[in-house]
This record gives structure tokens, sequence and C-alpha cells, in this order.
């Protein structure tokens, strides 16, 4: 998207950011200009000082003459190295400071943004963009930016010197730039593509690198780790091929940039010497035209550097802006309605969602009411969309059709954290963070802000949740619930894990409580315990409960069939076990029960052994 | 494998059972302040592997060297020929003997054209050594990772080996990238000078050398404090990412949380420990560069101070002391540029101090050195006076004796902890019998290469992991390459290739960043599909049922049934219903098999799984 824009314009869009460290780099860019003056200077001074006063000092037997000439050359280097460390401390603080603010304006974006983004986005690629890009970044602000103004500055005076004083030689010097401007602007449309390109392989390669680690359970049973490195090397090498075509691309503008001006250098020597011994310039003005020359020709070849430093600068404002500038399509509203307590009536109506990237709507057309106070479960087969359906309550997902009201209120017209902090969820998938098991549990109680909860009521629910979900086992942990646990903790089991998050949703004490599929991981003991004390807990909370198993079912007042995008039945299980043949074919473990069904059932091809009956149907789809 | 096979230093020695090390864990290998002689250890140990890269790249280096060289004297050379020029061509143009202009004109033109075609070369060179060695390296980091034992896994966060893989190599390529050119030619400039200048006047070479001490001291005290600060550097950075990872990975938490502005808080903090340790570097690099430049600033003037009296005292030519100056001028000049690449130098070592860190990480499961060939395994387990415990905690597995004839099915159940997940470990090998031995077709488990025991043994868990890619792809990590039939079929075979096929492009649906695109049930239907395919003579199941709905269910047992009838099975569930197919229950207890026995046996009897078992046909509906 950034690349129909203008290396400047495209850079420009950092200047908010920039702003606050405006003076601080101008400070900077002003010593660092001084330093290369003073650098300048030095043998220049020297030269004079040298052949002047100090020669003519000696004539005279004069040692005090020598002491102006030492004082000053000391002097001037002095405040070079001063107008360095001047440079250095000056522009570091706004380069770093930038860099956070960067970081953080994304990480703040990231968060903010909704699910459906992170599920689209490879994780490498956000990680090469918050730690890579905004790296090269900071380096380009401290570095880059600065080098390329003073060598574009001292090439400019330098050739304005050269057209003031040496004429014809002048001109032909500044012939040389017209090829060396060429070469530069081609060399930078094809650098920029081939930088993006070589960035965006980076991040792909720090995907793989992150699913290679989060999956290597899998990968090593089932002895896959050679085939990870062997498709991660063709990717890396793809990289480096990458890496080296742009280097080859930096090569040519070097070897331009190095040798137009010497060889305009070359024309200029052999005509300034004709010119000389014509008469019609100067010995004198010969050298100094070649003093001023060699002065200029640093910053030239400098400037292929600093310039692909820039290019690359650029492309880490591209990224960084793709994502910034990526819309937030589950916002706030602008006049929220105010929610404060909520009593928990959750209603969908006319709910149709669709993923953005199906064809077919998962949802379509669902009514569900769900009653305060009451439990609901909800069952259907593998890929209903029952969670797609638990996801839209809290709202991580919004529907693409109909609405979702909570007490009456359609939650797109609530704050997030209002419509957030009234409905908890347990997920699927059970996450922990790295931190105490007080903390995971205690994710949703806030100890801080506006709705805090104090440390005794925190204290309460923490035990209580803990038992609930018959997460006892924390005491037999090394610290108790201090012990610390996920990635960088206590390894913990699948059952273990899902307690701990039944325990989360259950300590945020919400008006709406959704557990999806809560019970699946546990043993039949713990799990009948745990039902026994989640009954208690849940009744007087309004709760949608995914449901496989009977056991589940049997905390629900009532039940919910969902099927094919609809919902097709709502009663309890008892009546639904004798009027609901889909329900019956979903819930049903007895053997009778399910072949009885399954003939009634709409999914009778999925039946195992009619594998032959499936392939017919295949083939007639 | 399509590269030459070549040595791999990263091999592991095969490390006898008793000398297992925990591997470092995570906090151990945050810290930054070492004493001096652990600070010595890994130093050297990260310049060990900075050598063994370079080393097979001694060539290439020699000729990137001589680029340098080249180009570097076609540069000098410049001067030189217009400083001759001036004397000597002008003076003879004017005699009318244009042979000089002409020898010199080619002359310079030549140097201009070699020096640019070497300049740019060096630079293709350089970028082709570098991007070698970061590919060497990120193979044998990833490669490693994938070879370290689960047990490292559980301890080392998959955001720090990420952040090992990615901003680590990063500071290493900075050194590759830009810090060569500076060394060599800065060395070879500084050589040069010196050398001259010393036969031009040995008495200001005195002064050269002695401004070495200083410089020299300085630097002592870079390297010193810049080592601790790089480390921090590198610590603070890897703790960004791995909260970034974490957080981006439980966004969905996050957000239904509302922990938006804590997890905010914590890695602000974070970030800005980070940008202190990048101020704290770009402070102590802004102090010992102008330093730098300072020594030789000062040591131009007590050179003209010098020279000059010896001007005074008639012991030297004002021509002479003027070209002195200049070289000792011109001495200095590179410095700037030799402090630059000792400060990526630094960085980078920091770097591989974690990265070879890394790397000296030992698996605590070997691969043997002479592995016994068993291409056609029958299956048969038996778990020889077993013994396990993790790391140095309690035992887990006290002494299980067990044989498990090829074919049998085997349905192990228990309680939470009771050591299921642990045995399946062992029989897989994620792990290694701290005593007694596991034997699969009378052959050690540990005798075997990894390529045998992954053909033969597989295992499937609850965790069900999928990669970015598509679902094809993801089916035929079971076994790669194989047919789109068999993938098929093997789809089939658990009731996924309906839903597969209603998925926008089928088998080639992408499904999303870990799988997020199908439900949870779905994920494990394919991670099934995956084993079905890999069709093992030994099959694990660790609860790898657990979401899927019970007609579901049963589609898989049906399909394993099929599949198991001429496999040995361990399956794992805490429900009974997976049981039914089995030829034989465990009931295992605190770490032993407290009743075994067929189904119907051990449901007739009055014992633990008796109970189970009424308590199931209870719960059935
Ligand atoms: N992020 C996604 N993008 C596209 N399709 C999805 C996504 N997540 C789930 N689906 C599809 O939507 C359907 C419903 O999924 P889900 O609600 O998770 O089912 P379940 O009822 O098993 O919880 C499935 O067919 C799944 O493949
Ligand atoms: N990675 C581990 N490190 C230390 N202890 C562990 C680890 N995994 C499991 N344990 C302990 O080993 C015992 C057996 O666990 P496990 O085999 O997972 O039981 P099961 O699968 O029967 O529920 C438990 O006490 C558990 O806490
Ligand atoms: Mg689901
Ligand atoms: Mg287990």
């Amino acid at each position: 998207m950034g690349s129909e824009l203008s290396t400047f314009a495209s850079v420009r869009r950092l200047y908010p950011y920039v702003r606050p460290a405006m003076p601080r780099m101008v400070g900077g860019l002003i010593s660092a200009l001084g330093a290369s003056l003073a650098a300048l200077a030095i043998p220049r001074v020297l030269q004079t000082l040298v052949e002047g006063p100090l020669a003519e000092g000696a004539a005279a037997h004069d040692l005090g003459a020598l002491v102006v000439p030492v004082l000053l050359v000391l002097g001037l280097g002095v405040a070079e190295a001063g107008l360095v460390l001047l440079r250095r401390n000056l522009v570091m603080y706004p380069g770093t400071r930038v860099e956070a603010e960067l970081r953080m304006a994304l990480f703040r974006h990231l968060q903010d943004l909704p699910v459906a983004f992170h599920d689209r986005w490879p994780g490498g690629q956000l990680l090469s963009r918050i730690m890579g890009d905004l790296g090269l970044l900071r380096r380009w602000l401290v570095f880059g930016l600065l080098q390329l103004i003073v060598s574009i500055v001292t090439i400019v005076v330098g050739v304005g010197i050269l057209l003031a004083t040496a004429g014809w030689l002048g001109l032909v010097y500044l012939a040389g730039a017209i090829p060396v401007t060429v070469i530069a602007f081609r060399f930078s449309r094809r650098y920029r593509v081939i930088a993006r390109l070589s960035q965006d392989q980076s991040g792909d390669l720090a995907t793989t690198v992150e699913e290679s680690v989060h999956g290597i359970r899998v990968l090593k049973a089932f002895g896959r780790g050679r085939d990870a490195l062997d498709s991660f090397t063709d990717q890396a090498e793809e990289l480096r091929r990458t890496e080296i075509r742009k280097a080859g691309n930096q090569a040519t503008v070097t070897t331009s940039l190095q040798l137009i001006p010497e060889v305009t250098l070359a024309v200029c020597l052999v005509l300034g010497t004709v010119l000389a011994a014509q008469g019609q310039i100067t010995v004198g003005g010969l050298v100094a035209f070649f003093l001023t020359t060699a002065v200029i020709n640093g910053p030239v070849v400098d400037l292929g550097m600093t310039l692909s430093m820039t290019l690359n600068a650029r492309t880490a404002v591209d990224r960084f802006f793709e994502v910034m500038e990526t819309p937030n399509p589950l916002a706030d509203p602008a006049d929220p309605v105010d929610a404060p307590d909520a009593r928990g009536h959750v209603e969908l109506r006319d709910v149709t969602f669709r993923y953005e990237d199906s064809a077919r709507p998962v949802l379509e057309h669902v009514d569900l009411e769900l009653p305060v106070g009451t439990t609901t479960a909800l069952v259907g087969l593998t890929g209903s969309g029952k969670s797609t359906l638990a996801m839209v309550v809290p709202r991580i997902f919004d529907v693409t059709g109909g609405e979702v009201l909570l007490d009456g209120v359609d939650l797109r017209r609530m704050r997030r954290h209002d419509v957030r902090r009234a409905v908890a969820v347990a997920f699927e998938d059970p996450t922990l963070f790295s931190a105490s098991v007080r903390d995971n549990v205690l994710l949703g109680v806030p100890e801080s802000g506006p709705d805090a909860v104090p440390e005794a009521e925190r204290e309460r629910r923490l035990h209580e949740a803990v038992e609930v979900a018959q997460a006892g086992f924390v005491a037999d942990l090394p610290q108790g619930v201090e012990t610390r646990i996920g990635e960088e903790g206590l390894s913990l089991s699948g059952g273990q894990r899902q307690r701990l998050a039944l325990a989360r949703a259950i300590a945020a004490r919400p008006a709406v409580l959704v557990l999806d599929d809560p019970l699946s991981a546990l043993d039949v003991a713990t799990e009948e315990a745990v039902t026994t004390r989640l009954r208690e807990v849940l009744d007087g909370t309004t709760s949608l409960v995914i449901a496989h198993r009977p056991s589940t079912v049997a905390l629900a007042d009532r039940v919910a069939v969902l099927q094919d995008g609809r919902i097709t039945a709502v009663g309890t299980h008892r009546d639904l076990l004798a009027t609901d043949a889909h329900y019956r074919h979903v819930i049903s473990s007895l053997e009778q029960d399910w072949e009885e069904c399954a003939e009634h059932s709409d999914r009778e091809d999925s039946e195992p052994d009619q594998t032959e009956q499936a392939q017919t149907e295949e083939v007639q789809r | 494998m399509s590269r030459p096979s070549k040595p791999e230093p990263s091999q592991p020695a095969t490390s006898r059972p008793d000398d297992r090390r925990r591997p470092t864990d995570a906090s151990a290998d945050d810290t930054t302040q070492l004493d001096a002689e652990a600070s010595r250890e890994v130093r050297s140990r990260s310049l060990r592997l900075l050598g063994e890269l370079l080393r097979p790249r001694r060539g290439a280096l020699a000729l990137a060297g001589l680029l340098v060289v080249v180009s570097t004297l076609g540069q000098v050379a410049g001067p030189w020929l217009v400083s001759l020029a001036i004397d000597s061509a002008v003076p003879d143009l004017m005699d009318g003997d244009v042979d000089t202009l002409v020898l010199v004109g080619s002359a310079y033109l030549v140097a201009a054209v070699v020096g640019g075609l070497c300049a740019g070369a060096y630079v293709r060179q350089a970028a082709r050594i570098a991007q070698g060695v970061l590919l060497d390296l990120r193979r044998r980091v990833f490669r490693h990772t994938q070879l370290l034992s689960l047990e490292f896994h559980e301890s080392y966060t998959s955001g720090r080996i990420i952040s090992r893989q990615t901003s680590d190599l990063e500071a290493l390529r900075e050194l590759l990238d830009g810090g060569l050119t500076g060394v060599v030619s800065s060395l070879m400039l500084m050589l040069f000078t010196g050398l001259s200048l010393f036969l031009l006047d040995w008495r200001s070479g005195l002064v050269l050398a002695v401004a070495l001490v200083p410089a020299w001291l300085l630097t002592r005290w870079f390297q010193k404090r810049s080592q601790v600060f790089y480390r921090e550097q590198r610590t603070t950075s890897a703790r960004l990412i791995v909260k970034f990872v974490e957080t981006m990975t439980g966004m969905r938490a996050v957000q239904a949380f509302r922990r938006e502005s804590t997890t905010e808080a914590d890695y602000g903090r974070l970030s800005e420990q980070y940008r202190d340790a990048n101020l704290n570097t770009m402070g102590l690099n802004g102090r010992y560069q102008p330093g730098l430049v300072l020594i030789g600033n000062v040591a131009v003037a007590v050179a003209l101070a010098l020279g000059g009296w010896r001007v005074y005292s008639g012991g030297l030519d004002v021509g002479v002391l003027v070209a002195a100056l200049l070289y000792v001028k011109r001495f200095f000049q590179p410095i700037q540029q030799l402090g630059n690449f000792y400060n990526s130098f630094q960085s980078a070592t920091a770097a591989l101090e974690k990265v070879s860190g890394l790397l000296a990480e030992e698996p605590t499961v070997v691969e043997p050195r002479r592995p016994v060939a068993l291409p056609h395994a029958r299956g048969a387990l038996r778990l020889d006076h077993v013994t396990f415990r993790y790391g140095d905690g309690p035992v887990v597995l006290p002494d299980l004796d067990l044989t498990l004839p090829a074919g049998q099915t085997v349905a192990l159940v228990g309680t939470t902890g009771a050591g299921k997940s642990t045995l399946a470990k062992l029989v897989t090998r994620f792990y290694d019998a701290s005593e007694g031995r596991v034997q699969l077709d009378g052959v050690d488990v540990r005798d075997l290469s990894t390529t045998d025991l992954r053909r033969a043994v597989v295992m499937v868990t609850q965790e069900a992991y999928l990669f970015s890619g598509s679902v094809r792809e993801n089916i035929a990590l079971g076994r790669p390459g194989a047919p789109q039939a068999d993938i098929e079929a093997a789809a089939r075979a658990v009731g996924a290739h309906e839903f597969i096929m209603d998925m926008p492009d089928g088998y080639d649906t992408d499904v999303n960043k870990r799988g997020g695109r199908v439900s949870a049930g779905q994920r494990q239907l394919l991670s099934f599909a995956r084993a079905f395919l890999a069709d093992p003579a030994v099959l694990v199941l660790d609860e790898a049922t657990s979401s899927l709905d019970i007609p579901g269910e049963r589609l898989v047992q049906h399909g394993l049934q099929t599949l198991l009838s001429d496999r040995t099975a361990i399956i794992i569930a805490h429900r009974l219903s997976t049981v039914a197919i089995a030829d034989r229950v465990l009931v295992m207890e605190h770490g032993r098999v407290i009743e075994d026995g067929t189904p119907d046996e051990l449901a007739a009897g009055d014992g633990h799984y008796a109970a189970l078992n009424a308590a199931w046909q209870d719960s059935l509906v």
C-alpha cells in the first residue's frame, strides 16, 4: 500500500512520532555538520599555520609564535571531539524514544485489533515488524538520517564551491553527477522492491521458527524434524538469495558511486593539466580544485550506504503502517450506551455469521434467548458453529447479520470492555500465561482501575473458583497458588489447564458465563465433582454451556440444538431426547439408540461402515 | 537432502543416562551479571562459535580482504597521481611533452575503474560470506532446537528460542555486513600511513605510537563496560519477544478478560528496559568514539608542538612537518571506523553468547551412535522394570514391568496424575527411563535411530497442533510425499473428508495460523488423519478425542478398529466409550498398574474399573 508513496511521503508519516524529538534531532544535525566542518578544517588550518606563522616564527626565532597555532589546532580538535560527543548524545535519546513510542503504538493497536485479524496474520510477520523493523528505524534515525543530510549538504556545498571557483572543471565534475543521479534513482526503485521482499521473507522465516517451536511435540511425535529443517532451509536459502540479490544491487550502486566520480576526475585531471599548461588556470587553483573534490568524494561514496539504509527504513515504515493503518472493524462506538451493571439477559436475534474468507455462513438466522439466571446447553456436531456462536456473545467476533442484545442493548452500541466485563468465557483451548496460578485465575478480576476488586474479595474468589473447578491440585504445587505456570513455569496437563481456565471464568463473576466444552479433558470422577459444584455457581448466572456429552448437558436447565447453522430445537434434555432425532444422534452413546437415530439422521453418509456410500455421494456431488 | 552433507558440528555427543542435566532454566539464561570466570567462559564459547562459522570461509574472506586492499589502493592512488600531474605533467606539457600527461591520466583512469569495480565486488563478496554464515547458523540453531528434548522445551520458552533465531542473529548480521569493510580498509590505511610516517620522520611516528596507549586503554574500558551492556541488551530484547509472542498467542484471553491495559503496562516496562539497554550501549559508544577522536586530535597538536619546536631548533624542514602532521591526522581518521567495528563486534559476540548457549544445550534424549536397524517393526512393546522421574523430582513411575504383545490394543485408564501420559512419553521416547528399559521388538528404544523409531511409533495428543499451510500439507505431515488418494483415504477413515470438502478450497484450504480456521474438534480429526496416514506399528493416543462429539468419536473408533486390527495401540482416555475397542485394560494409580485384564473381565470384577464402568453405564442416555 505504501509503495505508491514516494519515499519521502512514506517516511513523513513518522513525523507525529518524531515531532517531540525534533529539537534534539536538529541539534544533533547541527553538531554533526559542525563536527564534519571541524574535521575538514583541521588539515587546512594545519597547512596554512605551518607554512605561514610557524615558518615565519622559525625564521624570527620567536617561540611564542608556536603557541597560537598549537592551541588553535588543539582547540579545533577538542571541538570536533566535543561535537561528535554532543551529536551522539543528542540523538540517542530521541532515537530510542521514538522507537519505544512506535513499538508501544503498534502493540496497543495490535491489542485493539480483533481476534479475526490475529487469526489471519502470521505471528512472525508481526514479530519482525515490532522488533526487526523498529530496530532498523532506530538505527536510521540516530545514524542514517543525519548521515544522509550531512552527505548531501557537503556535496551540494562542495559542488557549489567548485562551480564558483573552478569554472570549466567544475562543470565537467558536475556533469558526472548526471549518470550518478540516474543510477541512484533506478537503484532506489529496484532496491526498494527487494528490500521489501527480504523483510517479508524474514518475517515468514520467523513464522516458521515460531511454529516449529510451538509445534515441537507434533514434529517430534512424527519424527519430522528433518523435514521441518529441510523446508526451513529452503526458506532460509530463499532469503539468502534475496539478500544476495539486494547486495548485488548495492554493489552496482557502490561501483558507480565510486567509479563515475573518479573517472570524471580523471577527465578533469587531463583537462586541468592542459588548462594549467596553457595558463588558463593557476597551479594553486588546480590544487584547490582537487582538494575540494577529495572532500566531496567521501560523502558521495557514503551516499550508497546511507541511501540503502534509508530505503530499508522506508520499507520498515511501510510495514509498520501497514498494520497501524489496518482499521479496527470492531471498535467501540462513538457514543456508547452506558451499561454499568448488566443483569445478564442475552438475546441473539436473527444472527447470521460468516467468516471473512468463507463462502457460506456458519450461523444463519439464529434466534436464541438466554433468560436471566438460566443455564442453556448448546449441542451440535463438531464444526456446527457452537464455538463461533459462543464468540459472538462477548463480541470477540461481530455478527455479519442480525444483532446480539445484552439486556436489550445491541453489543455494538456498548464499549467492548463493558460487554466483556459482563460476559466471561472459558475457551475451548485453555490459554495460560506465564504468571502465578493466582494471576492466571484472577485474570478477569481487576486489581486496580475503575472496577478494582479489593484484596480480600480477590482472595475469596480465588479460593472459591479453584474449589469449584476442582483445581485443588494447585495446593500441591511447589509454591501453591504462587507457583508460576505457563510457558515460563511449570507445565500442566490438559485437564489441569482446562480446570484453571474454568476457574478463571468463574472468578470473574460475570453476569453471563460462556463455557466452551469446559469438561472435555477431565476424567470421569473429576468431571462429576466439577459438575456438582458448578451447578451451584451457575444457579443465578446466565450461562451458555457448549456440550458434547450428556454429563455436561446435565448442568443446563435447557438445551438448544445447533444444526446446519440454525437452532433447530430448544427444550429440556429429556424432551429433546424423546422428540429430536438429531439431538439423539449427537448426544446419545447407547449403541442401539445411535444406530436407530442414524437412520433418521441426516448424516448417515458419515456412518462408519458406509465409506462406500460416502464415496458414491461424493461422486454425485 | 540436496545439499552436500557436511559434518554437523552441533551433533550431540552421546551422553550416559546418569550424567543427564537439567536444561538451562529460563532465569539462568537471563542473567547479565556474570562473575569474571563465567563471563570469560561464555565469551570464549561465543568466539569459538564465530571461529567455527568463519573458518570454512577462509578463502572467501581472503578474497574479500584482497578486494578491499585493491579498492583502497585505488582510492589512495588518486591524490598521489594528482600531485604527480601537478608537479610533472604541467611543466612537461609546457615543454611540449604530452607523454607524462597521457601516462598519469590513464593511470588515474585505471585506478578509478579498478578501485570502483573492486569496491563493488567486495560488497557482493561480503554479502555472500555474511549470508552463508547466517544460513549455516540458522540451520544449526533450527536443527539443534529440533534435536533438543521435550524436557528442554518445557522450560525454555518458545519466545526465547524465537529471539535466539531472529533478533540475536540480526546482531551478527550487522557485524558481518558492515564491519568487515571498515576493519580491513581501516587497518590497511593506518598501517600504510603509520609506515610512511616512520619513514618520513620517526620522531613524529613516536608521538603516534604513544597516542596508541590511551587509545588502547580506552578500548579496554569500552570492552569491559560494553560486554555487560550488550548482554543486557540481548536479554531485554529476548524478554520483550517472549512477552510479545505470549500476548499475541493468547490474544483471545487477553481481550476477553480485558487485560489490554495490564499487558500494555507490562510490555511497556519491558520496552523501557530494552530502551535503557540500548541507551546504555549507545551512550557508551557515544563516549568511546569521541574519545578516540579526541586522542587523535590531541596527538596532532602534540606532534605540531614537538615538530614546531624542532623546526625552530633547525632540526626539521617545514615541508616535512606539514607532511608528517597530515599523516598523523590521517592515521587517526579510520580509527572511528575501527571503533564502529569493535562496537558491532561486541554486540554480535553478546548475541553469539546466547546463541552458543542454546547450541551448548545437550539433548537428554539422544540418538544412538550405532543404531540397531528396525525397518519393519512388529510392534511388541516391553517395559522392563522401568522407573521414571522428571529431572530430580519425585518418582512418577516406580518399577513398571509390562509386556504388550504386537497387535494388542491396550486402554490405559486411571485418575489424573496417575502417570498415563508419562508412560506414553516413555514409549514414544520423548523421555528416557531413569532406570530400566523400554523395548520395541526386543530392541531398546535408545538403540533405535529416530527415523526407525518414529516410523514405528506415533503419538497423537490432546493438543492438536496445525501448522499454517493447507489441510493437505498438515495431513501429509504423517507421511510426506503421500499421494492424494492416501491422504483422502486417511481423512475419510476418521470422518474428516466431509468437512474438508466443505471448505473453500477443499484439501488446499489454508488452515490459517495454528489451525484457526477449523474448529477444535476438526483439528483433532485432522491430527488423527495424520496418524492414520503415518500408519505406524505402534499408535499411542493420549486423550486424543476429547473435543470430538460422540458420533465423531465413534467414527474415529471405527476407523481405529480397522486400522488397529494388526497394530499395537495404547489408548489413554477418560471416557470409557473408547475402551470398548480395547483387547486389554490397564488401570493405573500412582504410577503402578493396579488392574490388568480384558474389559469384560474387569467389568465383571469388583475393582476400580468395575466401579468406573458402572458409573459410566449409568451416565449413558
Ligand atoms: N477463523 C475461521 N475462518 C474460517 N472458518 C472458520 C474459522 N473458524 C471456524 N471456522 C469454520 O466454522 C465452522 C464452525 O466452527 P466452530 O464454531 O469452531 O465449530 P464447533 O461447533 O465445533 O465449535 C467450522 O466448519 C470451521 O471450519
Ligand atoms: N513435565 C513434567 N515435569 C515434572 N513433573 C511432571 C511433568 N509432567 C507430569 N508430571 C507429574 O508426573 C505425574 C504423572 O503425570 P501424568 O503422566 O501427566 O499423569 P496422567 O497422564 O495420568 O494424568 C504427575 O504428578 C505430574 O504432576
Ligand atoms: Mg468448538
Ligand atoms: Mg495425561
